[in-house]
């Protein structure tokens, strides 16, 4: 019989240096957010927003008349189809993934954006150290789940962040919820909520949870998390990629910056 | 395959059509209904004809109540009442007439899928409790276990309804269908070339074949020739989806033998599987690359994809070795979960849990689609039916399957990735492929105006989630994780 304990020993450390030091996190090739350089957009083009599933980019009217594009990458499944459609390269393809964010609007591209707010910081500081959650998958496509449980694989290795996945939403301090939300999951998603014990925060994580996603409108979804349970971290993508969740985790905790503001990646 | 060779059946030629489709050695596939004008539905009847490349379809146009075939075919059983719970149809001697896609206590205005339902109307859920069969004599004894639907770990939701005497199980009943999401009613107005993203986004780690099935079905309707490159792409990416889940597999199962290095190494294999999907095409899960007509972009497998793999083949070997060797491992999987033939082919089963109970099918190697006809492919069978020939056959397919792109990787031919696609009006088409758990299907129906009629999807897991807990009634709670675990079930792309 294979001596497991030994073998084990014998591969060495297999997790990334990444988050506590720098490195690329196996986050190498991964294509993110479309990035939008709205100095290259074409008069009149409407090209991406013809092409965006989602309605992740609208047409909206300007200050000075005409019509502007709104980019809400809450929206955004990633699909690159607008990367494709434009005929100017105003939306090109990133690496861009850290896009979790406390507020809604930073997920909404900005011409100029906003100082960052701190305002839940105070709140959170007894949790710092350490956090539990509980997942709960409100109708997902389990491509959320597939990177969650990847968190606990040997190379991202979850646990040496003080971070944990539990069984119970009463010793939960985070409710992580994937997903649009189904008329069938929203009764069993709000009693794991009314389950946990003050103070205790939300996070969606991927696109169907922040607003819907491919499955929003339909007979049996809703918008996701809105207008079900109050939010406190926003983080799109489709599905996000383990790095993500990480680092939207550690900035729940304040011990990662939020990276991004009015849609765009800022350092 | 456009389905022009159809034949059409009065509702009263069913059963002896179903019948005479058994003795002939067919094989009934699934039931679907659309509606092709708004005033008139249609039912249609999936089949495998033996040793026929073309998959047979039968029309019926429903007057009244339907003679539910589940007599005949068991595994139609769950069709019918998707169909009644979404169409309204009725079909009638159909042993189990309760809900199943929408929950019972869940009352539509009308039918999710008539085309009067009023646009823009969710459903909402009462809880109420589902129908379970009475335990005869059952004495104060029995324990009825509620599980879920939020469970343990990151998993997925449904509920499992447990009757236990202490570790004796004498009735399991899943509750599927929290997760439905009404997903083939999204793919309607759609046009062609959008609703790949919906489909990539049906069953997340089925990406691929749920892309793929769709383009073939949307090619067939348009009559569309894929070009060679793209077609040898295709069949390298379905190869690394598989890789990736059935590495997962891997490491699920050790979890649930609690073989914690086992565990480990799964997982890391198929992190750096899943690494290697990234760098290839810049998603873990392989996305954003199919399309009707062939790929949206050319990729670069050349000259270093084949050296990352060979890397995994000899690592996953001593790996597959190790648990092989492994007693306290192997002792919790032989007998347990044990699937006969006979119900896993009446009750449909499908994929590696089909074919660790002896049934050789495979749709790579007898309905060939992309390139697969012009590459060689074994398909594992075992006969024990039970978690570990699930295991082996998984195995097998591991190894398979990097042949399979290696293959691929040295016939791959230049040339462009996409062909001109161009929907006709008031065409349909069927497309499938061989998904890690087994046969996914994609039947689409194009309106007048070229966009997206109707859409129905049969996963591979709708099929084994209808199979699981006859291998689980009548076990002890011990194997219960072990079972699951071997089965290697999803269920979002059931739900939808």
């Amino acid at each position: 019989m294979p001596l497991w304990t030994l073998i084990g020993l014998l591969e060495g450390k297999q997790t990334a240096a990444w988050p506590l030091r720098d490195g690329e996190g196996g986050q190498a090739g991964f294509i993110g957010m479309p990035r939008y350089h709205p100095e290259r957009c074409g008069e009149g083009c409407k090209a991406c927003a013809e092409a965006c599933p989602t309605h992740a980019i609208t047409m909206r009217p300007a200050d000075g008349g005409g019509e502007r594009l709104e980019i809400d990458y809450g929206r955004c499944v990633v699909c690159q189809l607008c990367t494709e459609a434009c005929p100017t390269q105003a939306m090109t393809p990133s690496s861009d993934w850290a896009f979790g964010v406390r507020r809604r609007e930073d997920l909404i591209w900005q011409e100029r954006s906003d100082s960052p707010s701190d305002a839940h910081a105070k709140a959170r500081n007894g949790f710092r150290r350490s956090l539990h959650i509980r997942h709960v998958d409100a109708g997902s496509c389990n491509g959320c789940e597939s990177d969650l449980q990847a968190l606990n694989n040997p190379f991202y290795n979850l646990h040496r962040l003080g971070i944990f996945f539990t069984a119970s939403p009463r010793f939960a301090d985070l409710l992580l919820v994937t997903g649009p939300v189904t008329y069938a999951m929203l009764n069993p998603l709000r009693a794991t909520y009314e389950a946990m014990p003050e103070p205790r925060w939300v996070m969606a994580v991927g696109t169907c949870a922040v607003s819907g996603g491919v499955a929003e409108g339909g007979y049996a979804c809703g918008h996701g998390l809105e207008g079900v349970l109050p939010v406190d971290v926003y983080l799109p993508g489709c599905p996000p990629n383990p790095a993500a969740i990480i680092q939207a985790l550690l900035m729940l905790l304040d011990r990662m910056p939020q990276r991004v503001r009015g849609g765009q990646l800022v350092e | 395959m456009t389905l022009s060779s159809d034949m059409q059946l009065l509702p009263e030629q069913l059963g002896d059509a179903a019948s005479r489709l058994r003795d002939r050695g067919g094989r009934m596939q699934m039931v679907y209904a659309w509606y092709p004008e708004p005033d008139r539905l249609e039912l249609r009847y999936v089949v495998t004809e033996p040793h026929q490349h073309a998959f047979g379809v039968w029309i019926c146009k429903p007057q009244g109540a339907v003679p539910s075939l589940a007599g005949i075919w068991p595994l139609m059983s769950w069709y019918e009442r998707e169909v009644t719970d979404l169409f309204g149809v009725d079909f009638h001697d159909h042993p189990q007439p309760q809900r199943l896609v929408l929950h019972e206590g869940v009352s539509p205005v009308r039918p999710p899928f008539d085309p009067n339902y009023p646009p823009g109307a969710t459903l909402a859920a009462e809880p109420v409790k589902q129908t379970i069969p009475e335990i005869a004599g059952a004495q104060a004894d029995v324990q009825l276990l509620p599980f879920g639907p939020v469970r343990a770990d990151v998993v997925e939701s449904a509920e499992f309804v447990f009757f236990y005497i202490g570790e004796a199980i004498l009735h399991y009943q899943p509750r599927l269908f929290f997760k439905h999401r009404g997903m083939e009613k999204r793919f309607e107005g759609l046009p062609a070339d959008r609703a790949v993203i919906l489909a990539e986004r049906v069953s997340g780690v089925g990406s691929v074949a749920h892309a793929l099935a769709y383009c073939q079905a949307a090619e067939a309707a348009a009559n569309c020739t894929v070009p060679p490159r793209a077609l040898f792409l295709r069949v390298l990416l379905a190869e690394l989806e598989r890789l990736y889940n059935h590495l997962h597999y891997f490491g699920h199962l050790c979890h649930t033998t609690t073989l914690k290095v086992g565990e480990a190494e799964g997982k890391l294999l198929e992190e750096r599987a899943k690494q290697l999907n990234s760098r290839l095409t810049g998603s873990r899960f392989l996305r954003n690359l199919l399309t009707a007509g062939g790929l949206r972009r050319d990729l670069s497998p050349e000259g270093w994809l084949g050296d990352e793999l060979e890397k995994l083949r000899q690592d996953f070997s001593t790996y597959a070795r190790r648990m092989e060797n492994t007693g306290s491992h192997l002792d919790r999987l032989i007998t347990t979960g044990k699937l006969g033939r006979d119900v896993a082919f009446d009750q449909g089963a499908t994929g590696p849990v089909d074919r660790a109970s002896g049934l050789d099918r495979d749709l790579r190697r007898d309905h060939p689609y992309a390139a697969y006809g012009q590459l060689p492919l074994s398909v594992a069978v075992r006969k024990d039916g039970d978690a570990h020939a699930r295991a082996q056959v998984r195995m097998a397919e591991t190894e398979t399957s990097i042949a399979l792109m290696q293959s691929a990787l040295s016939l791959l031919p230049d040339g462009p990735v996409r062909a001109d696609f161009a929907v006709r009006p008031r065409s349909e088409g069927l497309g499938w492929a061989e998904s890690p758990r087994g046969t996914l299907f994609y039947a689409v129906h194009f309106d007048s105006g070229g966009k997206l009629a109707r859409v129905k999807i049969k996963s591979p897991s709708f099929s084994n989630w209808r199979v699981f807990p006859y291998t689980v009634h009548e076990t002890n709670m011990m194997d219960y994780a072990i079972n699951e675990a071997s089965f290697g079930l999803t269920i979002a792309g059931c739900d939808r």
